[in-house]
């Protein structure tokens, strides 16, 4: 690749490209007790937007609303709009079944369900209707989560055999068995060691072409070593949104520049 | 993409059918729990409301169904509860002491706790039998109250064990330490600091344990309470006859009359088991809040 | 406390070899406490083999276990104890059947759909159900049950293996319910979280996800209540009748193991007659059955435990 060519993939990577996800002035209320207050943002196709902020800053709810997975708290209301495709999320006729099954999910803690490898990647494609061929779906869910090597011999074993590391990859081939259009991770490493961390870190990057993610994370240096997009949170609110490069080195906030160089929190 | 033609949109709708009517299945399953319980206890109520009065609770067992009552069962069933109290609560707990404090968890005492679960799932009439062969005969206790408190204590000491030990678990470590730290012995530290916070699910356990005693029948039978007792026991070594006794013989004769005599006697028993949980749940909140 | 002087200089000594007699004295009474429940399963266990070897002496094993007729009283007696052993097992799959899945099913709404404060209020209600005392459901069984099944079969007898199969079903249907919610609730909640993330409805999580997570709990839960239902006695005792019996209706009277057992000790059978020592042959069987499914069940739940610690 000539340097000219480099050069040019990479400023076009910076711009933008077409909107996933509109977020406008949402807040999320726990029994009228607001966790995220009037968040406006943008979430851009094929790129990583990381959320980062102090323990309690409501970034995991944030997150959790953008799939409705909020919807399991008792007394839990959300304000304004989620816009996915250009359509509410919260509108009165969307099942918040359909919206999970495109924007996909990993969690904090590698949650196998107690089945087969291969069980645990086809069960969410089977109960979809999925009707391609299921060996080969599992095959390149597994390859893309980068597992396929080491698990394509143990296809029959129980997930829970496998180690946290190749657990978490196991959930993000789930997650990617259902091929969809976004994938929110939260704080998907903070219970990996750092090899595991440094294997799903790689995993982002190669994702990154054909996914949207949202990664939500306390560690602010894979925050500046993954994301394209940073979102700066602080006790509910959305202090400062902008591209990583500018968040880490130019912010425009007190505050952002005091979080982002360890000064607090 | 393969989710989303027309298909998958109708089977998406199907699901979620599939779903709501799965839910509230299960709904109306649990709910109908709650109804036949409804239903058993009116039915119950409207069975036995009219023979229930003082004249019942006062006469003795006859064999004209307007003179019977239910007085020498009523009687019996209260000295069971006090006997059955005094022998089964200190062995127990005690039992459940050791196997928390002081049991160094070795092979015996797996095999006691292995031991104690499966007692607690040995059919009652087996205990029956048991109390008959070693407490009337063995011991040549006869027919008497002490058999069958002996026999009943049998019978829920392992409920008492393991609703015991729940309890104890409950209590923090940091308690235990703080006491041994101060230099008390293991006992010290349980009498006076374990115990007492256990106190509160330690009765509760106990209570539910004798509840279910009192509502015991078979070992009964087979140790020998008589139906029909025409008079008050004196002491331990009386014969007797018990509610749960006197409801089925009632209940096993064919005339109308006794079926609804034991209508009543099951409305006296339910009144003597709501009275001992009300007391559980007294003493625990009492309890709790004392110690809060 | 005259030992006690107060710290106040350096002095400090180990009473080695000091035995406090007290804490001795206590340890053992706790200890003897619970050697008493091994002494209570080894009394039944030998008193059980004792009292049947004799009866072996009189009858032959062959004779009991494969017998087809149970008429321990009358001349010619026959010892064959399957009639028995069918009116339990008539008993038992008929409460299994109605106690299963709607034990299940409540345990369900329980653990996935009941919010807090309705759990709240059917939990209690079940161990009251629980609670009520068996002798309670025979009468339920003799004069609700029957007379309603009789509107639907009109020749079922007035003793029947179906009305007793009903109430004993009620009786064992809290065991499961609330035995199934504790290993449903067990399940962690990620597991929901991560079924639902994929895009599943709550049918396709519970069905698939939860109760399978579950399965050793729900499974010997199953079991447990079962083994309630096969050494149940009062309300078969009433409502079933004392008649062995090897047909498959479940309209007419049978009798079970336990009701023969009450049958006998209020008769006035001699103590030391055959007849007498068919008590202890067949609370030998009962007991055994019962031992060997609890056993299984807790061989299961143990192994539930390792899986989630």
């Amino acid at each position: 690749m000539a340097l000219a060519e480099f050069v040019d993939a990479t400023t076009e990577k910076k711009q933008t490209t077409e909107a996933v996800l509109e977020l406008q002035e949402v807040s999320v209320l726990y029994s009228g007790k607001a966790a995220v207050k009037k968040v406006s943002c943008t979430i851009w196709r094929n790129r990583i937007t990381a959320i980062i902020g102090p323990s309690g800053c409501g970034k995991s709810t944030l997150l959790r609303s953008l799939n409705r997975m909020n919807d399991f708290v008792d007394g839990v209301t959300i304000e304004g709009q989620i816009l996915f495709a250009g359509q509410n999320l919260y509108g009165e006729a969307v099942d918040p079944v359909e919206v999970r099954r495109r924007i996909g999910m990993v969690f904090q803690k590698p949650n196998p369900f107690p089945k087969s490898i291969y069980n645990n990647i086809s069960w969410g494609p089977s109960i979809n209707g999925y009707s391609g061929s299921m060996d080969e779906l599992v095959e390149r869910s597994l390859q893309q989560a980068a597992l396929w090597e080491e698990v394509k011999d143990r296809l029959q074993e129980s997930a829970l055999n496998l180690s946290g590391g190749q657990q978490q990859r196991l959930c993000i081939a789930r997650a990617l068995a259902m091929e969809p259009q976004v994938l929110l991770m939260d704080e998907p490493c903070s219970a990996l060691d750092p090899i595991s961390t440094a294997h799903i870190e790689d995993l982002m990057f190669e994702l990154q072409s054909r996914y949207t993610m949202v990664i939500v994370t306390h560690n602010m240096q894979q925050a500046a070593r993954v994301s394209d997009y940073t979102a700066f949170m602080e006790m509910g609110n959305l202090i400062e949104f902008g591209e990583t490069d500018q968040i880490f080195t130019r912010p425009e906030k007190k505050r952002t520049e005091e979080y982002v160089t360890g000064r607090f929190g | 993409m393969a989710f989303l033609s027309e298909n998958a949109q109708k089977h998406l709708a199907n699901r979620h059918r599939k779903s709501r009517l799965f839910a509230l299945l299960c709904a109306i399953v649990t709910w109908s729990s709650v109804f036949l319980l409804g239903v058993l206890l009116v039915r119950i109520t409207l069975d036995g409301i009219g023979w229930l009065n003082w004249n019942f609770l006062t006469s003795f067992p006859s064999r004209f169904p307007a003179q019977a009552g239910i007085k020498s069962a009523l009687a019996g069933t209260l000295w069971l509860i006090v006997m059955i109290a005094f022998i089964s609560i200190p062995v127990g707990v005690s039992a459940a002491l050791y196997l928390e404090e002081f049991s160094k968890r070795g092979r015996l005492d797996t095999l006691i706790e292995v031991n104690i679960a499966n007692l607690s799932g040995v059919p009652s009439i087996v205990y029956g039998i048991l109390g008959l062969a070693i407490f009337v005969r063995f011991f040549g206790l006869e027919r008497s109250l002490i058999s069958g408190a002996l026999t009943m204590s049998l019978l829920i000491v392992p409920v008492i064990i393991i609703a015991s030990r729940e309890a104890i678990k409950t209590v923090p470590m940091s308690i235990r330490y703080a006491a041994l730290s101060l230099g008390a012995t293991r006992w010290q530290t349980t009498w006076s600091h374990v115990l007492p916070s256990a106190f509160p699910g330690i009765m509760t356990g106990v209570i539910l344990a004798l509840s279910r005693a009192i509502g015991e029948t078979a070992p009964l039978i087979l140790i020998g309470a008589a139906s029909y007792v025409a008079f008050l026991p004196k002491g331990p070594m009386d014969s007797f006859t018990a509610l749960p006794i006197q409801i089925y013989g009632w209940a096993s004769r064919p005339q109308a009359e006794f079926s609804e005599l034991a209508a009543a006697g099951i409305l006296v028993l339910l009144a003597v088991l709501l009275l001992m949980n009300a007391t559980a749940i007294f003493i625990r909140n009492k309890t709790e809040k004392r110690l809060k | 406390m005259s030992d006690f002087t107060p710290n106040t200089g350096l002095s400090f000594s180990i009473h080695k070899g000091v035995t406090r007699w007290g804490e001795t004295a206590i340890k053992f009474w706790l200890g003897s406490c619970t050697a008493l429940s091994l002494f209570t399963t080894a009394a039944i266990v030998v008193l059980l083999l004792v009292e049947s070897f004799d009866f072996f002496m009189a009858v032959s094993p062959i004779d009991f276990f494969f017998g087809t007729r149970w008429v321990p009283l009358l001349k010619p007696s026959s010892y064959g104890v399957l009639p028995l052993l069918w009116g339990t097992m008539q008993i038992t799959i008929g409460a299994a059947l109605i106690a299963i899945p709607l034990g299940l099913a409540s345990a369900i709404y329980l653990s996935e759909y009941a919010s807090n404060q309705v759990r709240a209020w059917i939990k209690p209600i079940l161990e009251l159900l629980a609670g009520i005392p068996t002798v309670v459901y025979g009468y339920f069984a003799l004069t609700f049950v029957t007379p309603m099944l009789r509107h639907v079969v009109p020749d079922i007898q007035v003793f029947n293996a179906l009305s007793a199969a009903i109430v004993v079903g009620i009786m064992i249907l809290p065991t499961i319910a609330t035995l199934s919610d504790n290993a449903l609730r067990a399940v962690p909640d990620s597991l929901r979280q991560a079924a639902y993330a994929i895009g599943a409805t709550s049918y396709e999580v519970t069905t698939s996800i939860v109760v399978p997570a579950g399965l050793s709990g729900v499974m010997a839960s199953f079991l447990l209540a079962i083994s309630r239902a096969i050494g149940e006695t009062m309300a078969v005792t009433l409502a079933a009748g004392q008649t062995p019996n090897l047909s498959l209706g479940m309209l007419g009277s049978i009798e079970t193991m336990t009701a023969y057992i009450v049958q006998i000790s209020i008769g006035d059978t001699p103590s030391g007659s055959i007849a007498y020592q068919t008590l202890f042959a067949v609370a030998a069987l009962l007991f055994f059955i019962t031992l060997m499914i609890n056993v299984i069940s807790q061989w299961i739940l143990g192994r539930f435990r390792e899986v989630y610690d």
